[in-house]
């Protein structure tokens, strides 16, 4: 029955989170998958960008040779700086996250519980060295946690699980998961699915993550 | 007359010791001094304890630091980059001491050290492995990890203009560490891409007055070498 599963590429789930996004937000990226997200971002909407090493109004990649090596993202990759954007040092940036300030966060993560656990900083293998950069005050500090990830590993295990076994990055802060075969909710009652791809069914999405997923509301 | 310019890099890194604790500012090479931690290694001390967000990028800046062996202990969030080879070759043979620490906790503990504030309580990192062991306490509902201050003896940071009175302003995302790891050292030292006459910079848009800052040394940056190119 899988084969006729349509799951979204990496660039059509960035661009069904980028829907999600409404006008007016003050929202965060994490690296990697979720910087895809702003390449999605309705035009006809005024969102801003922050990046946890200093700016505000973060705007998309400069011209090749506008580059400025004091122009960076979190993942220190040249960008520009929108009309209206700000610089700030890192005690405002973090104070922007800690304090509640930021709207939305999207990151990647190696699993979900369904109690919105996040494991997304380390695989806690003994020869991994370890970096969490911001992800622990991001995941802690923005009104809405939106993942990012496949819903299963390469090797077809889920990532939403009941308990994380690897270290976690924060404690119940996830709010939604989307994934490329379904968006799910994580709330007090437990995990919902808002929407699955083409070709998927609720018996299938249980079956592939062991978790006793419940319909939300159906939008296909 | 009161001038905190000194001539040399050299001269700004003097009295730079073995042992040290020295906070150099910087966002991966964003805001990295690079000729201040050139002088501190030309300065030959050892045994440091280095705080940065990052642990070098390829082998400048603090990478050379790290490769010349100066640094007993780093104290950073994320270590682990593309081009850190030096500092994953030292961790890996044990040969440096990581302590990691979630990027805004690097930060606060920084401005609390900065402010005079004993500790913090802070929400980022309960319930992980990073707050293992630490004191905790539930504020208004909320968990929270008690977090202690950061202090330095020296930091190194990189700004935009100077001028003699220490006032700095930065460079765009150069800013990242610098305004807080200014408050946080005994001994703030600053490399600046231009230096102005008093007067010259609006008192509005000081970002680190003169109070933090006890040396300034001129050192061409990004954006004379951007102009020269």
């Amino acid at each position: 029955m899988t084969e006729n599963i349509k799951r979204l590429s990496r660039d059509a789930l960035a661009e069904r989170v980028a829907r999600d996004i409404p006008e007016g937000a003050y929202v965060n990226l994490g690296i990697g998958a979720p910087t895809r997200v702003a390449n999605y971002l309705p035009a006809d909407r005024e969102i801003f960008l922050q990046s946890e090493n200093g700016l505000l109004g973060m705007g998309p990649a400069p011209a090749s040779g506008d580059e400025d090596p004091e122009l960076i993202n979190a993942g220190k990759e040249p960008v520009t700086l929108l009309e209206g954007g700000a610089f700030f040092h890192h005690g405002d940036s973090f104070a922007m996250m800690r304090g509640g300030h930021l709207d939305i966060c999207v990151l990647g993560a190696f699993q979900v519980s369904t109690t919105g656990d996040l494991a997304n900083w380390h695989t806690g293998a003994p020869d991994a060295i370890p970096a969490v950069g911001g992800a622990m005050d991001l995941a802690i500090g923005a009104k809405q946690v939106f993942v990012m990830m496949d819903l299963l590993t390469k090797t077809g295990e889920s990532k939403l699980v009941r308990r994380c076994t690897y270290p976690l990055t924060g404690i119940g802060c996830v709010d939604r998961i989307y994934s490329d075969l379904a968006v799910i909710d994580l709330g007090p009652g437990g995990p919902e699915v808002v929407e699955m791809v083409e070709g998927l069914d609720l018996e299938t999405l249980r079956a592939m993550t062991g978790v006793d997923l419940q319909l939300k509301e159906v939008r296909r | 007359m009161i001038s905190k310019i000194v001539d040399s890099v050299a001269a700004a890194v003097e009295g730079m010791g073995d042992g040290a604790t020295v906070m150099i500012g910087g966002f991966g090479t964003a805001g990295m001094p690079a000729a201040l931690v050139d002088g501190l290694i030309a300065g030959g001390a050892r045994d440091l304890v280095v705080v940065n967000n990052n642990a070098g990028n390829g082998e400048t800046g603090l990478a050379a630091l790290l490769k010349a062996r100066r640094v007993r202990k780093i104290i950073c969030s994320f270590p682990r980059q593309a081009d850190s080879y030096v500092f994953d070759a030292l961790y890996r043979a044990g040969e440096i001491e990581l302590e990691l620490v979630p990027q805004g906790n690097l930060a606060c503990r920084i401005e609390a050290a900065g402010a005079g504030l004993g500790a913090i309580f802070t929400p980022t990192g309960y319930g992980t492995l990073l707050a293992e062991g630490k004191e905790t306490r539930i504020i208004d509902g909320r968990p929270y990890v008690l977090e202690m201050p950061i202090h330095a003896d020296f930091a190194l940071i990189k700004c935009h203009r100077a001028d003699r009175w220490g006032n700095l302003t930065y460079r765009k995302t150069a800013r990242n560490f610098g305004p807080i790891m200014a408050r946080a050292a005994r001994t703030t030292i600053a490399q600046a891409d231009r230096i102005v006459e008093l007067g010259e910079l609006d008192p509005e848009s000081i970002v680190t007055p003169g109070i933090f800052v006890k040396r300034v040394v001129h050192v061409a940056g990004a954006e004379s070498l951007a102009q020269a190119a």
